[in-house]
């Protein structure tokens, strides 16, 4: 058995659980979010459409000019595989109206461009539809902040964002999602040829092993190296958690009353709820 | 004896009294038909748990309106009920009332206030100083609020006192999904802590936990009754909220007792003589 297997029965009774809750308390039932064709959003779905049913779900699929033509289909064969809703917002006029004056050439710019246009798009369409923003963003990204701030992981309820990449595989097995998506190399489609993996420079597979021992097992740098981890790895890896914890808080405020916002002024989010 | 108890796994809204108190004076109709003497509730039924700085503006004196409500409600039972307590002495306390047939019988302030991982109690809460016995008309009662459980003085303490049912009310969240647990680690850890109170204290355990989500935080339910051998004999099964009703027999704590007479044969000199040496050599 992998360490990092989970019981994908008992995830799946707390998510939709949460899902349905947390959405209920602010008089919700329904929900909105992106489909990609990636693994991510079609288990996010999958999970939406058991806590809302299918037809309280709207998935949204917002293709850019350059974006592989085979996520789309993917996408649809999940929205048609969950029964779920679809919508099609090609996003390529939204973006280049920014990003042709500006003349935006660079790779990560465009890419985050086009990751807080969607991003836009879903936050209208929740008005328009009722439903709240689901996020798609598992743990394994959350912590190499592999995500544009304000763009991917923007939403109002995340419910992979304690699952690593391997635990969303075995979760989406056990919801039986299509081969399709179970099987393609992880991508951004931010560009052609782009494979998470091939950014990284790492594979999901050493990531989520060396995370869940950092993280979740709070084992030292030096336990890692002992345990067969690669010095230079781990100190990448340590090094991209502690930069990237600014995209998983909130913007930080400057204290100057006796009660401040974050700082001493601490209600939960369903407060009054 | 046999004692019939309804533990309700409940699902409180944070914060808002009237909801609660209407939740609990539902259960306490429908525990009525059970024909259930004794009725439990979870730790903080009344407010919720993640409270933070909701905490002094959910707190209650003893006498006031929503704890009237419960007491009146007890007639003919005994009851109870978590909350947030304004002390006489103005500190705000994690409290759990028992009523009994109309009357306040016992308010058992938390020992042990959590403050680790995702907890902050000891942020909002002053600390409770005692482990008293509950001399309640169906037998000796001490109540355990979740984290006194994880701390082997109350336990042992009531354990002294001849105690015969062990109340542990709690907002024990939801968490270990690995496939190396059988179900939740939260609940299976628990459980085994359960038991080995009953089998050591050879007392009844009743465990109520909660149930619902404070903001991404399921809690785990797992709701259960402890015989005073240590097994387990009744559970809600699953998330949701739920309640068990079981009848028990308290004589089976003599039995037990009988069997392995644990408390005659407990040598609780040897720890005042330990703790005395101890306080020397500080």
């Amino acid at each position: 058995m992998d360490p990092l297997d989970v019981q994908p029965e008992l995830v799946e009774a707390i998510l939709v659980r949460f899902l349905r809750k947390e959405a209920g308390k602010f008089g919700f039932a329904r929900a909105v979010l992106g489909l990609s064709g990636g693994i991510d959003s079609a288990v996010s779905a999958a999970l939406a459409a058991r806590a809302f049913g299918p037809d309280h779900v709207l998935a949204v699929m917002m293709p850019y000019r350059t974006s592989n033509p085979a996520s789309e289909r993917d996408a649809r064969e999940v929205a048609e595989h969950l029964g779920v809703a679809t919508r099609k917002v090609d996003i390529s006029a939204m973006a280049d109206g920014y990003l042709g004056p500006a003349e935006v050439s660079d790779r990560m710019r465009r890419g985050n461009v086009m990751a807080r246009c969607r991003m836009i798009v879903l936050y209208d369409l929740s008005v328009e539809y009722g439903g709240l923003v689901i996020g798609t963003s598992n743990k394994t990204e959350a912590l190499l902040g592999y995500s544009t701030q304000f763009g991917d992981n923007a939403s109002a309820l995340n419910p992979l964002g304690d699952l690593y990449k391997h635990q969303v595989y075995q979760l989406a097995r056990h919801l039986g999602l299509p081969a399709s998506v179970l099987e393609k190399a992880p991508s951004a489609d931010l560009f052609e040829g782009q494979t998470d993996e091939g950014e990284l420079g790492f594979t999901y597979a050493q990531a989520d092993r060396l995370l869940y021992m950092l993280v979740d097992e709070r084992r030292s740098l030096d336990e890692l190296v002992a345990a067969g981890f690669e010095a230079e790895f781990v100190r990448r890896v340590a090094r991209r958690i502690a930069q990237n914890q600014y995209k998983r808080v909130p913007p930080i405020i400057a204290k100057l009353s006796m009660r401040s916002i974050n700082h001493d002024f601490r209600y939960l989010r369903s407060w009054g709820h | 004896m046999t004692l019939t108890v309804h533990l309700a796994q409940l699902e409180p809204t944070l914060g808002n009294l009237d909801a609660n108190l209407a939740l609990h004076l539902a259960e306490l109709e429908r525990a009525r038909e059970d024909g259930a003497e004794l009725v439990l509730f979870p730790e903080l039924s009344l407010t919720g748990y993640f409270l933070k700085d909701q905490t002094p503006e959910v707190a209650l004196a003893r006498d006031a309106a929503p704890l009237e409500a419960l007491r009146e409600a007890s007639r003919g039972r005994t009851v109870g009920v978590g909350f947030v307590e304004r002390g006489d002495d103005g500190r705000v306390y994690n409290a759990y009332a028992l009523f009994e047939d109309g009357a306040l019988l016992h308010v058992h302030r938390k020992v042990h206030l959590v403050t680790y991982g995702m907890f902050e109690e000891s942020r909002d809460l002053a600390a409770g100083e005692r482990f008293d016995v509950a001399s309640s008309r169906l037998g000796r009662i001490g109540v355990l609020v979740c984290e006194d459980m994880w701390h082997a003085a109350g336990g042992w303490l009531y354990f002294l006192a001849g105690v015969d049912l062990l109340v542990v009310p709690s907002a024990g969240p939801a968490r270990g999904v690995s496939a190396s647990y059988q179900g939740l680690a939260s609940v299976g850890a628990w459980r085994a802590l359960l038991q080995s109170a009953s089998t050591l204290y050879q007392c009844w355990s009743l465990y109520v936990n909660r149930a619902g989500v404070e903001d991404g935080i399921t809690f785990g339910g797992g709701t259960c009754v402890v015989d005073p051998f240590g097994h387990e004999v009744a559970h809600v099964d699953g998330l949701d909220a739920g309640r068990v009703v079981h009848a028990l027999d308290l004589g089976a704590c003599e039995r037990a007792r009988l069997a392995a007479p644990l408390r005659r044969d407990e040598k609780p000199w040897l720890v005042q003589a330990a703790l005395a040496r101890l306080d020397e050599t500080r």
